[in-house]
């Protein structure tokens, strides 16, 4: 009798818990998998490493990219696309500054404002011109918090109050005219941005072979966490954060304890904008390359990220930046290179499902 | 000047108010024939010329209308906020290629004949959908644009892998032509006019022979008739499926659509399975969307840049033009967007390279050489710059996004939103008797 009652308990919670099971067995059978292909030599210790550490890298861009779309996330309540696009303005305006600052005087100034200048040729690179690089992050900072405000000014401010999916339309729209005016102005096409080759690297040993590490590798995961731990202490500590996780957490209470809204919605694009800008111009610098579209083609692993960690928790964009960029350069074991990117949904779609509030759900703006 | 837009909108939509479906769709294609055939005619084009911009039209504003009456159903009647139109799109043109295209062209297909490869192409589509929507839709309306918009991505990222750019399954050699994309079959219009309309170089049959002969004479090139004799066949198909909507929107089906939208809660209060009446309209509407693309790609190419998430945006703006809930509205809402918003520039663009001598090689590369002459008040180069071809297209998606958001925040109704289709089967404003008469 009593083992028919656990049965039935037992019976209960597979059932309630069938999907996470599932994903559970799934994932149990991939690290095995993972540890077999280790073993039997399929997969070298050397490739692992290299692809966590891409996996990192990427997973801290998109986390320092995902701050501010959480921040606006949870106190407008919608979905921005236009994000994508204000990182590649950020990255933009930011390398135009690099270029100027670095080239003025000894390369005519038309090609480097439109980013044709040769990269070999300025070779710019962390250590090679600092003073350039800093400049263009802070100008990235400015100019992009700068256009969020006066595209909340025209756009959605006297949108305020009306339902996420008119804002969400009206943030396409942003998208579209933003990208298209970038490219009106400076056509489409790849650009090459840093020395290249040039930059100074790391190799660290790993069980038999190397992880290359760059400058800018270097240089992109320093600044996000630095910049995320900022993020944290200024939530957390001043009366803007106290005022801003209310508002979060409930608008109309807020409103009526005193708390000036339209400052504190202000003063969130700035910062969450001024962070998208940091984050645009630190992907660059990274990859060392950009086009028009960049920013656009990350949105949605920056949304996947966000969605990941729980809407509107700046935790959560972190941790879910770091799920997302680890699980696509992961998929890399199994998966031809084609693959990567709709991995990375796949997993954020699972995600929704099994954890629809999700990873530090609950956890509003902290 | 944004009143007086708003007001000129409202003035549209209230003369509208006071006519029938038909007399404003026959009022709209009139004026839009007019319109363009003016064009043409400043533009100095032959009756040939003439004849293959309004086919053009034609055939932009009947695929459009199809998508967006396919959007209008989950949108406007049910309020499941899709963003991956295009990715639905995708698997009813690959479906349909990879089922009818012929073993020996490269990629390689089954070679089932045409009417299967369709069917096969919108079941595709809809079963796609259907399983598409059972997670989607246990999410709320944010949540849902973002996971099928990731979706729309998968399908076509997987399209253009080149692990399936051929691939065998039981044997049989199959593929999607990667990124370079797929040849689909011949257009089925050519059965009209030519004895085998399978072959590019078939002979025109005896039918054929006297159509073009006909037309030959008064300018009007073979390829142009063709054109037209199918633009005209998808006007039938547009009025097909929004018969098929009409019904499908006043059955009782259509009633819980509505009620899901007004307020789901009731709706399930009332004992309706609103989760199944939701995947059943997914499923629906994507099969319509894959249709759609069908009809759209057939006798060209299939290649997965057609099915970018902008795709998606264009039918998007055609809806809310149109005004979402409406189906009238959303034939509208197409035919605006194809020939207005979508073409129109590019006929912008000609007419003022008609006028305006820029010469040849002499526009600007940058916006500084277009820019700078400004100074000694010379504006030919900057507009030389604006109306170049790939700047054309650039400030075409600017305009498209000005558009979203000037609608979204004056007239979110768009033309004919206003008159959403009621929930109720009797018109509930109306108390006969009541305290308002």
């Amino acid at each position: 009798m009593a083992t028919d009652t656990e049965t039935n308990t037992l019976v209960a919670f597979v059932r309630e818990r069938a999907v996470l099971i599932a994903l559970g067995l799934f994932v149990a059978l991939l690290v095995a998998d993972l540890f077999r292909k280790l073993g039997t030599g399929a997969l070298t210790a050397a490739s692992l490493a290299g692809f966590v550490k891409d996996g990192t890298v990427l997973g801290l861009s998109l986390g320092l990219a995902g701050i501010g779309l959480a921040m606006t996330y949870s106190i407008l309540n919608f979905a921005n696309f236009a994000h994508g696009d204000y990182i590649t303005v950020g990255g933009v305006v930011g390398w135009i500054t690099a270029f100027l600052v670095t080239g003025l005087g000894s390369f005519e100034a038309q090609p480097l404002v439109l980013l044709r200048a040769s990269s070999r040729t300025l070779g710019i690179s962390v250590t090679t011109a600092p003073v350039a690089i800093f400049l263009g992050l802070v100008v990235s900072v400015v100019v992009t918090a700068g256009l969020a405000l006066l595209i909340d000014r025209i756009v959605f401010r006297p949108m305020r109050g009306q339902r996420g999916i008119a804002l969400l339309i009206a943030s396409v729209g942003v998208a579209l005219a933003v990208r298209y005016l970038l490219v009106f102005t400076l056509q489409t096409g790849p650009r090459g941005l840093t020395a290249g080759q040039a930059t100074p690297s790391w190799d660290l040993p790993v069980g038999g072979g190397s992880v290359t590490i760059t400058a800018h590798e270097a240089t992109l995961a320093v600044l996000a966490v630095a910049l995320m731990i900022g993020t944290h202490v200024l939530l957390r500590y001043t009366t803007f954060g106290t005022a801003m996780r209310a508002m979060a957490d409930n608008e109309d209470l807020a409103q009526v304890s005193g708390i000036p809204t339209e400052r504190v919605i202000r003063t969130t694009w700035l910062l969450g904008a001024g962070l998208t800008g940091a984050a645009g111009f630190l992907i660059a610098l990274e990859r060392g390359a950009l086009t028009m579209s960049f920013g656009w083609q990350l949105l949605l692993l920056v949304f996947a990220a966000v969605i990941l960690g729980g809407i509107g928790s700046v935790y959560g964009a972190m941790v879910g930046g770091l799920v997302i960029g680890l699980a696509s350069r992961l998929s890399l074991v199994w998966l031809p290179e084609s693959f990567i990117i709709a991995a990375a949904f796949v997993v954020m779609i699972v995600m929704l499902l099994v954890r629809p509030q999700g990873l530090l759900g609950g956890v509003t703006t902290v | 000047m944004s009143a007086r837009v708003d007001d000129g909108m409202a003035a549209v939509s209230e003369w509208f108010d006071g006519r029938s479906d038909a007399a404003l769709l026959l009022v709209l294609a009139v004026g839009l024939y007019a319109l363009f055939t003016g064009v043409s005619l400043v533009l100095g084009y032959d009756l040939g010329g003439i004849v293959n911009t309004l086919r053009r039209i034609t055939f932009l504003s009947a695929i459009y209308a199809m998508l967006v009456l396919a959007l209008n159903l989950q949108w406007g009647y049910t309020g499941l906020f899709n963003l991956g139109v295009a990715g639905f799109m995708a698997v009813g043109v690959y479906t349909m290629g990879m089922l009818s295209t012929a073993p020996t062209t490269n990629p390689p297909g089954l070679g089932l004949p045409l009417p299967i490869g369709i069917l096969g192409g919108v079941i595709a589509a809809a079963l796609v959908g259907a399983v598409a929507s059972l997670p989607a839709l246990r999410l709320r309306g944010d949540y849902l644009a973002i996971v099928t918009l990731a979706f729309s991505e998968i399908v076509r990222l997987t399209y253009r892998s080149p692990v399936f750019e051929t691939f065998s399954v039981a044997g049989l050699s199959l593929g999607t032509g990667g990124s370079t994309g797929m040849s689909l079959p011949t257009n089925p219009i050519r059965i009209l006019f030519y004895e085998n309309s399978q072959e590019v170089t078939s002979p025109p049959s005896a039918f054929g022979e006297a159509v073009f002969g006909t037309f030959e004479a008064i300018g009007v090139r073979a390829p142009v008739v063709e054109g037209t004799a199918y633009a005209i066949v998808l006007l039938f198909v547009v009025a097909g499926v929004y018969a098929l909507l009409r019904r499908v929107g006043n059955s009782p089906f259509g009633r819980v659509l509505k009620a899901i939208r007004e307020d789901e809660t009731v709706a399930g209060a009332l004992g309706k399975d609103t989760r199944l009446f939701k995947v059943k309209v997914f499923a629906l509407g994507c099969g319509l969307m894959g249709l759609a693309a069908i009809l759209w790609r057939i006798g060209g190419l299939a290649s997965t840049a057609d099915f970018r998430p902008i795709t998606t945006f264009y039918v998007f703006v055609a809806l809310i033009i149109g005004g979402a809930g409406s189906n009238t509205g959303s034939v509208v809402g197409g035919a605006v967007f194809a020939s207005l918003l979508f073409e129109g520039p590019n006929f912008v663009r000609r007419v003022v390279t008609q006028y305006v001598d820029i010469g040849i090689g002499q526009t600007p590369s940058t916006i500084f050489e277009a820019v700078g002459p400004l100074a000694s008040l010379d504006v030919t180069p900057l507009l030389a710059y604006t109306i170049s071809d790939v700047n054309v297209s650039a400030l075409r998606l600017v305009l498209l996004g000005v558009v979203l958001i000037y609608l979204i925040q004056n007239r979110p109704e768009g033309l004919l939103g206003h008159r959403t289709e009621t929930a109720a089967s009797v018109d509930l404003s109306e108390r006969p008797g009541g305290e308002d008469r």
